[in-house]
């Protein structure tokens, strides 16, 4: 079995700390994670190493840091790959800080919830009174499929170089997402968040730098979301409304 | 204006002004570099009301894409009401005067052939 060097970012800003960086040797095998390692030296070295995390499997999206400089999810993270014996974690950058590697999310669910990340469905479009469903076939499912993966982990939002200067700017999780609903053809709503991102600090500040998508986890693209809206508003591309047939119920 | 209706202006004028420069460079290959900057072509060049226009667009094109790429820029450095407004407001005014200094320029050359 290995040991690493684990550098881990120390700093309650509450209490005016200085930043430092404190050093933990932990035990690594191929399979240890990083999250692992920090819950290692948590657990027998240093318990009050202040760290955010629940479901260790790249679902909850809440281990978010920067691993040797780059947003990663700690949990998803294997020592291993990262092909070094040292190891530093820093709290995401884009975010205050609360307390070592855990960030402030309220600004960024601000930006979320600013999206009405919901559907507005409120006239009645071909539900089936008795099922209560509304068939949307695959092509439909395909137009916001991938977009509807965001698990909200905040590594975009930490790597886009927009929201590094320009704290008004949405960011890419949620334009992603203004995006998966505007195209969801259940919704109704696209016209009132287009006014919402069409706006100083809005949607035409993304400079395509990409960087939201590589992070991604799950294997979203925040990036061609963001161009496809913008192209949607430039009139290049049309948002088809189809009303699905009303579902018949087989005999 | 909303911001889809700037941004718009701001990608036509850039490609404008890329092919109204492209346009401007042919112009300027006919004659030869070193004769081409001799005081009575430069002249002549503002009288032919063809390159008289395409100067004029480029000046248009370049001073409002610039100027609102200026203006993104500085709204994305810092963030304010006052700061916003101003900033924009200023980039206006000097988008205007810089128009209007060099259209000066080139309706003077070309109607009176001196500066």
């Amino acid at each position: 079995m290995k040991t690493v060097k684990l550098r881990v970012f120390r700093q309650i800003p509450s209490r005016d700390d200085s930043a430092r960086y404190d050093t933990f040797e932990v035990p690594a095998e191929r399979w240890t994670t990083v999250l692992d390692a920090l819950l290692y030296a948590k657990a027998y070295q240093d318990h009050s190493i202040a760290i955010r995390y629940s479901c260790r499997m790249a679902s909850c999206g809440s281990c978010g840091m920067m691993i040797n400089g780059i947003p990663k999810l700690a949990c998803y993270t294997k020592i291993d790959d990262l092909n070094t014996d040292t190891i530093t974690c820093e709290p995401m950058s884009n975010f205050p800080i609360i307390r070592d590697l855990a960030t402030d999310f309220t600004q960024f669910f601000q930006h979320h919830k600013d999206m009405k990340p919901y559907i507005v469905n409120d006239v009645d479009r071909g539900i089936d009174a008795e099922t209560r469903e509304f068939l949307q076939n695959p092509k439909q499912l395909d137009e916001f499929m991938q977009f509807s993966y965001c698990i909200k982990c905040g590594l975009c939002y930490s790597a886009c170089p927009t929201v590094a200067t320009d704290k008004k700017f949405p960011g890419p999780q949620a334009l992603a997402q203004m995006y998966r609903y505007m195209t969801d053809n259940r919704d109704q709503a696209a016209d009132e968040r287009l006014k919402i991102v069409d706006d100083r600090h809005g949607i035409w500040r993304c400079h395509f730098a990409g960087s939201c998508s590589k992070v991604c986890p799950k294997g979203v693209d925040p990036a061609l979301g963001i161009q496809l809206l913008r192209g949607y508003m430039m009139g290049f591309s049309k948002k088809e409304k189809i009303v699905p047939k009303r579902y018949k119920p087989a005999g | 204006m909303r911001e889809s209706h700037l941004m718009n202006i701001h990608y036509l004028t850039g490609l404008a002004a890329i092919v109204l420069v492209g346009i401007h460079i042919m112009f300027r290959l006919i004659v030869p570099f070193a004769q081409s900057l001799e005081y009575e072509n430069i002249i002549a060049n503002y009288q032919n009301l063809p390159y008289a226009i395409v100067l004029e667009l480029i000046l248009v094109t370049v001073a409002i894409h610039g100027f609102n790429g200026l203006r993104i820029i500085l709204i994305e450095w810092r963030q304010g009401e006052h700061w916003e407004k101003g900033v924009t407001w200023t980039c206006v005014a000097a988008a205007i005067a810089i128009i209007a200094y060099g259209s000066r320029t080139i309706i003077m050359a070309n109607m009176a052939g001196a500066v």
